[in-house]
């Protein structure tokens, strides 16, 4: 076990990199000096989320009912937030597009729901790297 | 905002891709591991596509 791993790192040490790179995928990752690494999560995220947005994916919104509607719908909601500046710009500009049949709109979801997805585990990486655990 | 209306194909091709570079990026703690993970990932996602597209192509008859 190394150093890094025994003690607990200050909350001062990773929440600024976690938080910027919640709010702009890849952003923790400049933060921490791994711009290659950076850009390849903001370009992924960012792309996936467009990529959605063009095939006008529904966004979950919290919703009650059976216990496996209540997981896709505050799943998908929490997956949305994950996604930070990306998804709060789109709900800013009135981006609502309705919950339809058909294949595209669904594809567009799950591009939606995967981008902030992979931006919990860019989250994950930087908190990593940011208390040692990584380099 | 335009729209765009991919395939099937198309639509598993770019998700898997894009899933895959987060994926070796995240997972691995050398620049030669996240490579080769992340094109493993790639890979697996893309032999899933077609391995269960024909399935379900024998499994409807």
């Amino acid at each position: 076990m190394t150093e890094a791993q025994a003690t607990p790192q200050p909350v001062t040490a990773w929440l600024p990199a976690v938080a910027a790179a919640w709010i702009i995928p890849g952003a923790g990752h400049f933060l921490l000096r791994r711009p290659g690494r950076g850009v390849l999560v903001f370009v992924s995220v960012t792309t996936m989320f467009l990529i959605g947005l063009m095939m006008r994916g529904p966004m979950f919104q919290p919703q009650g009912g059976d216990l496996l509607t209540m997981l896709i719908y505050y799943g998908g909601f929490a997956s949305h937030i994950a996604s930070g500046a990306l998804y709060f710009i789109t709900v800013a500009l009135g981006y609502n597009q309705p919950d339809v049949a058909g294949h595209v709109y669904d594809y567009g979801s799950k591009f939606l729901v995967g981008a902030g997805l992979l931006n919990v585990l860019a989250m994950v990486d930087v908190h990593e790297i940011a208390t040692g655990k990584k380099s | 905002m335009p729209r765009m209306a991919l395939s099937h194909m198309e639509t598993a091709f770019l998700f898997a891709l894009f899933t895959s570079v987060v994926l070796g990026i995240t997972t691995k703690r050398t620049d030669a591991e996240r490579l080769r993970y992340g094109v493993q990932c790639f890979a697996y996602f893309i032999l899933a596509l077609f391995g269960i597209g024909w399935l379900m192509y024998f499994g409807h008859g």
